[in-house]
């Protein structure tokens, strides 16, 4: 009995820090796509700037938006292709369905980027701040460093579409 | 067998313990304040245009709004000019399916209901519309709409009328006047998500202003929506 129940709590221990051995080896990216942030758009507009030489690809989009959902790949392979370049995608979807719907979306879709979720309502107060230029339709795109931005609004209509935005932005 | 129970109590408590530690360390907020923030917009480096707003098309201010002839879910056609005594006109280009539109059904309802009486209709348009797409069919709008009980009209898009007007996504209002000028754009009001937490009700007050002669202001908005498929 005694045996058994030793057992118990060696498995319960293993379970316990192999979880956590597990998060701190895991892919950093990998991580963050399984823990996805809540974020006000005073805590997001602190990722939109850089000072860094960094590249940095800002993905806005929503599960409901299909056109967004359909480009999500081309983020996906670019950030494979280019693991010095952040790719940053900025669900606008709701809190409520980020376990029941976000998750086993990404994962449907194998996408492992940083994902993270926009929700402040007033967007009129915040559309311009991502960049003047936006309508606030989704998908919208902004690419930057730290001396040149761009931004995309709709959908990419392939991979090439995308790497020749970043591209056109940072290399000229 | 009592100290077994115990025993396992301890084991419970240990591996709960796990658990939660494990639980706050994935509960992190925000990121990590890296000293001064960096934005908003340095100045000195604008953003680089891809396509400017002329690009996207649409109306400009004082420009008159053309009127339509467009399929009504209550059957037959409609257009601006069916309305008699309009002093306004509540063009919302709006779709079934779209979070973001169906979030602002029932505000459009009151709207309605409320402005209807003194010469401002609402209008809804659906861009989206598309035999193809079951979901925004036709006969999908006519039962959305029986099912809100929409007091307006709720017509097809099949004129490509959302691309005279500009409108880019669902919902995007455009306000016209009596003579069908295009007075204000934008959105309805400033919390989509909810009615109750709205502090700036945008297309009632431009409503109001036009009701008292003046010019909305602000007389443009933005508002996150669903992509009106342009295809």
């Amino acid at each position: 009995m005694k045996k058994n129940l030793l057992r118990i709590l060696i498995l319960f221990l293993s379970y316990g820090f192999s979880d956590t051995d597990h998060e701190s080896q895991i892919d950093s990216s990998i991580a963050n796509a399984a823990d996805i942030q809540v974020y006000d758009f005073n805590y997001l507009e602190l990722l939109l700037y850089t000072k860094s030489e960094k590249t940095y690809v800002v993905n806005f989009w929503a599960m409901w938006c299909a056109p967004c959902v359909k480009e999500l790949p081309f983020f996906q392979t670019y950030s494979t292709n280019n693991p010095d370049v952040e790719v940053l995608l900025v669900s606008l979807d709701f809190p409520a369905d980020i376990e029941s719907k976000l998750k086993p979306c990404l994962k449907k879709k194998g996408i492992t980027s940083k994902v993270v979720l926009l929700d402040d309502p007033d967007s009129n107060s915040w559309i311009d701040k991502v960049d003047t230029n936006w309508s606030g339709a989704l998908p919208f795109t902004i690419v930057f460093d730290n001396k040149k931005r761009s931004f995309h609004e709709g959908a990419f209509e392939s991979l090439q579409d995308l790497e020749n935005l970043i591209n056109k932005t940072i290399n000229h | 067998m009592k100290k077994n129970s115990r025993f396992f109590t301890t084991i419970v408590l240990l591996s709960s313990f796990l658990i939660t530690v494990n639980t706050n360390a994935q509960e992190r907020n925000g990121p990590s304040p890296q000293g001064k923030r960096s934005g908003p917009p340095p100045s000195g480096h604008s953003p680089e245009q891809t396509k400017t707003l002329e690009e996207v098309g649409g109306y400009k201010f004082g420009e008159v709004g053309t009127d339509f002839k467009l399929k009504n879910v209550a059957g037959g056609m409609f257009s601006l000019s069916d309305i008699k005594n309009a002093k306004g006109y509540i063009v919302v280009f709006t779709c079934n399916e779209c979070p973001f539109a169906k979030m602002y059904e029932d505000r459009l309802v009151e709207l309605h209901n409320k402005y209807a009486s003194k010469g401002y209709s609402v209008v809804a348009i659906n861009p989206n519309s598309s035999s193809e797409n079951e979901k925004e069919s036709f006969e999908a709008m006519q039962k959305r709409a029986k099912e809100k009980g929409f007091p307006f009209v709720y017509l097809v898009d099949d004129g490509k009328i959302y691309s005279q007007y500009g409108a880019v996504r669902t919902p995007h209002v455009f306000l016209l006047d009596k003579d069908r000028k295009v007075q204000y754009i934008g959105a309805i009001d400033n919390n989509a998500k909810s009615a109750e937490n709205v502090t700036e009700t945008y297309l009632e007050n431009a409503i109001k202003a036009l009701e008292i002669g003046e010019k909305p202001n602000p007389n443009l908005t933005k508002a996150v929506g669903c992509p009106v498929k342009t295809s």
